[in-house]
């Protein structure tokens, strides 16, 4: 062993096994994509060039997976990043049982996202849900609402399942984010007069900006290719409500059989997603 | 007097809405566990319930597969701890000890792994693994954890040997010691707290983890938070049990988190704060 090789030998098992399980199913994926596969004719495999990209752009059903994949996840991402900013700013002041609070914070994070699903579609129960209880006995709803069924509230319906697990992972990152602020800078504020509105302009937004910007984009990321919560609560119904572009492609490969018009929106998932982040990348440098 | 009655108002009334919120669901589906059946299907529903028993966890256990799901959840969750381990600590002594061209690149390679969607690995793996007869398999499922929890773990394990210093590892090198040898003994005692959180994080993971464990595995091999989705199909859906499953599963997972929430949360974020 000398100096050179060793490191590559000691990287050597996770390369094997990382390019085994992600490359060579991204280089199928891509392969599929551009080939006729169906599960239900499997002794054929004929090359259909971009035919399965352009079946998959002209249905209707890809544009509505889109347009909710964008409400599910710019409106749930957003939701949980205020909230999980609103609980940070909490747990950055001194109160007697912040310890407490700080650990049962992230009580939802650590569940499976089967059983938050399970939890949700339970509670949001048309007769049996607390949430329909809660709301009529309280008179913030009139009747009870079929939550999950109408397709006018199902997205709602899921979202809410959504930002309860993901909010607590903006308010950890974002306390670690405020506690990294040094104290300096908020008594320099003080002295030159600025307001409690001013310090948070002037000194927490600006301290906290590439924090919230990396946390944004990791949660955009997870939260755009999640697909089990709402697997778990809907299934993309009722209709196509629900339906978010991995789930189109899970449905359309998984249920239907058909593998390449499924790898096709997968790679149509990837590209946008990477599209994504190369433009947040490129936005975080020029800053 | 008037500075007590100002925390409370701004700071811990919100806090304790907050916190209703994030522990509200998690009580509710204990409380849903532990009340007797006539009182889930009465309308309109009661929130107190009217007597509490274990009658759903006792027919979960006995009378349904899950004590053999639980089992098996166990069972890939440990295996994915090993292997994880296995492959990230080597992995991690190479970027934290030594300096080689490709260094960084190696680095961000690993990251990308977790960009790419799920869904678009699965359907191949699915095919991969029924070529090599490994579907619903235990080795399936270990091994597909282990690789997508790779890249936090390598990240995670990394930040904790760059915290032992070079020097250790440059006397016992000077001493005489081989690289394994300095692996063995020096770097591998010293990096027990990190190897515990990220054995931790594995484990987690590979226990709540559904999409797999329901395309490469599900009959032979059923892991619970596929055994509980299923449970939905059979005969109409069963609430008690339900939750029941839920609480006995999502148990372990949260109280390992809450024991391990200040190591893993610190390294967790310390890719996110550093920017």
């Amino acid at each position: 062993m000398n100096k050179r090789t060793t490191p590559w030998l000691l990287l050597a098992p996770a390369l094997l096994i990382a390019g085994l399980y992600v490359l060579f199913p991204v280089a199928q994926a891509l392969s599929m994509s551009l080939h006729y596969v169906n599960l239900f004719h499997p002794r054929t495999r004929p090359f259909v060039g971009l035919t399965n990209y352009l079946n998959a752009l002209s249905d209707p059903v890809f544009w509505r997976s889109l347009f909710n994949s964008f409400i599910w996840v710019f409106g749930s991402v957003s939701m949980q990043f205020l909230l999980g900013f609103g609980a940070a700013l909490l747990l950055n002041r001194s109160f007697a049982w912040r310890g407490v609070a700080r650990a049962l914070v992230i009580v939802p994070w650590a569940l499976p996202s089967v059983i938050i699903g399970l939890i949700w579609t339970w509670m949001l129960d048309f007769n049996l849900g607390i949430v329909n209880a809660l709301g009529t006995r309280l008179g913030l709803i009139s009747s009870p609402i079929a939550w999950l069924s109408r397709p006018d509230t199902a997205m709602v319906a899921v979202m809410l399942a959504v930002v309860w697990q993901g909010f607590p992972f903006f308010a950890v990152t974002l306390l670690a984010g405020l506690q990294g602020i040094p104290a300096e800078l908020y008594e320099a504020a003080s002295l030159d007069g600025a307001s409690t509105a001013g310090k948070f302009w002037h000194v927490t937004l600006p301290g906290l900006a590439s924090v919230i910007a990396t946390a944004l984009l990791l949660r955009m990321i997870w939260v755009a290719n999640s697909l089990d919560l709402i697997l778990v609560m809907t299934g993309g119904g009722p209709g196509t409500a629900t339906l978010t572009l991995p789930l189109h492609a899970m449905l359309t490969a998984w249920s239907g059989g058909n593998y390449g018009k499924g790898s096709a929106l997968a790679v149509i998932l990837t590209l946008i997603l990477l599209g994504g982040m190369i433009f947040s990348l490129l936005g975080k440098r020029k800053q | 007097m008037k500075g007590r009655m100002k925390t409370v108002l701004v700071t811990e009334l919100p806090m304790l809405a907050i916190l209703a919120f994030a522990l509200g669901p998690w009580l509710w589906m204990l409380l849903s566990s532990i009340r007797p059946e006539r009182d889930m299907t009465r309308t309109p529903l009661m929130i107190w319930p009217s007597t509490l028993t274990l009658a759903h966890h006792i027919e979960l256990l006995e009378r349904t597969s899950f004590v053999e799901n639980l089992r098996d959840s166990l069972i890939v969750a440990a295996g994915t701890v090993m292997v994880g381990l296995g492959l990230a600590l080597p992995a991690a002594y190479a970027f934290s000890r030594f300096r080689f061209r490709g260094r960084t690149t190696m680095r961000s390679l690993f990251l990308i792994i977790n960009m790419f969607p799920i869904v678009m690995l699965i359907l191949p793996l699915f095919i991969l693994m029924r070529q090599l007869r490994l579907l619903d398999t235990y080795f399936a499922l270990i091994s597909a954890h282990a690789t997508f929890t790779l890249p936090f773990a390598i990240w995670l394990l990394t930040s904790y040997m760059d915290g032992i210093p070079t020097e250790l590892d440059q006397a016992a090198l000077i001493d005489g010691a081989t690289r394994w040898q300095t692996m063995r003994f020096v770097i591998l005692p010293l990096v027990g707290p990190g190897m515990v959180a990220v054995g931790i994080y594995l484990f987690i993971t590979s226990w709540n983890e559904y999409l797999f464990a329901l395309v490469l595995a599900g009959e032979q091999v059923r892991t619970v938070t596929v055994a509980l989705q299923m449970f939905i199909g059979e005969n109409g859906i069963n609430w008690g049990l339900l939750m029941a499953g839920g609480t006995l599963v999502g148990l372990p997972a949260t109280v390992l988190f809450l024991l391990l929430q200040r190591r893993l949360v610190g390294g967790l974020t310390a890719g996110a704060v550093k920017g």
